[in-house]
């Protein structure tokens, strides 16, 4: 064993941590940075997806709805500060008179904040726990998780009113009266959101390596035998799905801080499996692997779809297939081999 | 609720009804029996509609006195089409990928990504769109409330006959004998000399060409663009899933099921609230029926 190979994935925290806090805000200037941050927020959802797929098994197409709890309530605070004392404009245009119960709370950041990590729990443990306690697993828990998305994404740009529809809610620009479109504040939130997401990293790395870590391998691959040893499968799945709803949600928020919009087409289908494939490219057993990936496929995305926009769907349905076909293990599979191999 | 509009509630009914039915039957066939999960079905519903299209267009051409019947030619071109395409797909792509679901289901997703940019870049972003036949316009009138639209009688009537068809391939034709044991025990079939290779290639196929009429039928009724095939994919997911797979029965109950409970909930709320409470009526019999309404009793 080199030492490479024995060390390579706190090498690869530490890298990512050295180009999260020093390279990356160093080289680029505020739009390039600001587009980082997008694509990090990405990243929080690919960390959940390595969790809950990777290690465990449960691949979930519906990881968006998560992602849109997260980016909704952050945006729906947003927009009522930003419009305060009035209500949010695009009520106005759909002529609703109040401001709807459910948004009342909302105007407090600590009720925001506590929505943001824990309505995925309230809504993902409960509902996993009874579906993987009817063993509903593998693909047919992503037919139904994929439909949830749609379900969600149907009921979203159908209330225009409530949620803002297709446009989603857009327009604000404090954060309790502080600026967050300025070039400064840019920069803050850009360092907020590594230092969140290195955080995350080290403790989705810690989870991995206790016994916990190797129970949901365990389950992954022979879920019956761990069952038949008298561990509760079901909650083990749950947890793990629950955790990868939470950060999927704050992924969601930091989106919201960082783009100013959230829309209902980050929640869809479409935008749920996209989220799958970032894990995937990096490496779906790599938690460093699945920030590269988020990185990469998004800045990707910008260029492609900018540059050639003919050309991007068959990059991404390109990368799909090559992915399973050729690198199952992403990129951090392949870098792992690779290293084996020479050493 | 007036006798003329229960009548006319039943007939949407039963119209969505035959609409989900010829969506499902594909991949009922597909997903159900064979245990593919092809993301692409919705894809090649969508060009079983772009042949469709091609074929007017060569009709309108060509021959625009057979205008009133190029329907049928276009039907079977595009059952035609998507078989082959489907026998193709299944040789070179899919079969890597048997004992895989998680990976199919990724890599199939790609394809319909491919697919759908293909048309894309062939036929246009924009919507395209066939001439309706005349005898096919207008609608039947039962009385003075009652208007039933020619098309889609025609569709309920072509839907009970494909229904009719694959009922009959599969339960009293050799190849539907194969792809049973196939689907039953793989290996003994296979033990007993039925070439399980061509059986997978075969039975894909005809899932595939079954999308493909679905498409074309599908240009009486609305206009194509290259994303509408997955406007139908998850709706023929929740339909197979919903009845039961590896149960064709199922798949008409649940898709009868389906559709009579969203028109009436579509008369009596929005149509995207129906659709939402529809999905999560669905999810909640899954809870209690985690394989369907019609599960097979069988040891797997």
């Amino acid at each position: 064993m080199t030492l490479v190979q024995k060390h390579g994935e706190a090498a690869g925290h530490a890298a990512t941590a050295i180009a999260l806090l020093g390279i990356i805000p160093l080289a680029l200037d505020a739009f390039w940075i600001n587009l980082v941050g997008k694509y990090l927020a990405f990243a929080f959802v690919a960390i959940g997806i390595v969790l809950s797929w990777g290690y465990c098994g449960i691949l979930s197409l519906g990881q968006g709805i998560f992602f849109g709890i997260g980016g909704y309530a952050m945006a729906m605070f947003l927009k009522l500060e930003a419009s305060a004392p009035e209500l949010p404009d695009f009520m106005v245009w759909s002529s609703v008179e109040q401001l709807p119960l459910w948004w009342e709370p909302f105007k407090s950041l600590g009720f925001t904040l506590f929505t943001i990590l824990a309505l995925p729990i309230a809504v993902a443990f409960p509902f996993s726990y009874a579906i993987f306690r009817k063993r509903v697993s593998g693909v047919y828990f992503a037919i139904v998780t994929i439909s949830l998305a749609l379900t969600v994404n149907v009921l979203l740009v159908g209330s225009q009113g409530e949620t803002g529809g297709a446009n989603g809610i857009t327009d604000f620009r404090t954060l309790l009266g502080w600026d967050i479109l300025g070039d400064g504040s840019k920069r803050t939130l850009y360092f907020v959101e590594a230092l969140l997401l290195l955080a995350v990293m080290a403790l989705a790395a810690a989870l991995v390596h206790t016994r916990f870590g190797k129970l949901l391998i365990a389950v992954r691959d022979r879920e019956d035998r761990v069952r038949f040893s008298g561990y509760d499968t079901a909650m083990i799945k749950a947890f793990v799905f629950s955790v990868a709803a939470v950060l999927s949600s704050i992924g969601g928020s930091l989106y919201t801080l960082q783009v100013g919009l959230i829309t209902p087409g980050l929640i869809g289908a479409v935008a749920s499996v996209e989220m799958v494939i970032f894990a995937a490219v990096g490496g779906r057993l790599s938690i460093v692997g699945a920030v590269l990936g988020a990185l990469l496929i998004g800045f990707m995305k910008s260029y492609l779809s900018e540059q050639f926009p003919e050309f991007w769907l068959f990059f991404l349905g390109g990368l799909f297939i090559f992915v399973v076909v050729v690198m199952p293990n992403g990129l951090a599979g392949t870098l792992q081999r690779l290293v084996r191999f020479k050493a | 609720m007036s006798f003329d509009i229960a009548v006319t509630q039943l007939f949407n009914g039963v119209s969505l009804f035959t609409i989900l039915l010829l969506m499902a039957l594909g991949l009922a066939i597909v997903f159900g029996l064979m245990g593919v999960i092809n993301m692409a079905h919705g894809e090649l519903m969508a060009l079983g509609a772009y042949t469709t299209y091609l074929t007017a267009k060569f009709f309108e051409e060509h021959m625009p006195s057979l205008m009133n019947v190029y329907l049928f030619f276009a039907i079977a071109l595009a059952f035609g089409v998507t078989f082959v395409f489907g026998y193709v797909l299944e040789r070179g792509f899919i079969r890597w990928f048997y004992n895989r679901p998680l990976d199919t289901l990724l890599a199939t997703w790609g394809l319909s990504l491919v697919l759908q940019q293909t048309y894309r870049s062939v036929f246009g972003a924009q919507e395209v769109s066939v001439p309706l036949a005349t005898w096919l316009s207008g609608a039947w009138t039962v009385s003075e409330g009652i208007q039933l639209p020619l098309n889609r009688i025609f569709i309920i009537g072509l839907t009970a006959l494909v229904a009719a068809g694959v009922y009959l391939i599969l339960h009293k034709t050799r190849l539907g004998l194969r792809a049973r044991a196939v689907t039953q025990n793989r290996a003994m079939s296979s033990a007993v000399g039925i070439d399980t290779n061509r059986v997978d290639a075969l039975t894909f196929a005809l899932g595939s060409g079954l999308a493909g009429i679905a498409g074309s039928v599908f240009t009486m009724i609305g206009s194509t663009n290259p994303g509408t095939g997955q406007l139908y994919i998850v709706d023929s997911f929740i339909v197979v899933v919903f009845g039961g797979v590896a149960s064709l029965i199922g798949t008409v109950f649940s898709g009868f099921a389906i559709a009579q409970a969203q028109t009436t909930l579509e008369y009596l709320m929005s149509g995207s609230m129906a659709k939402v409470s529809i999905l999560l009526l669905v999810i909640v019999v899954l809870y209690f029926r985690p394989n369907g309404l019609f599960a097979p009793k069988m040891r797997s």
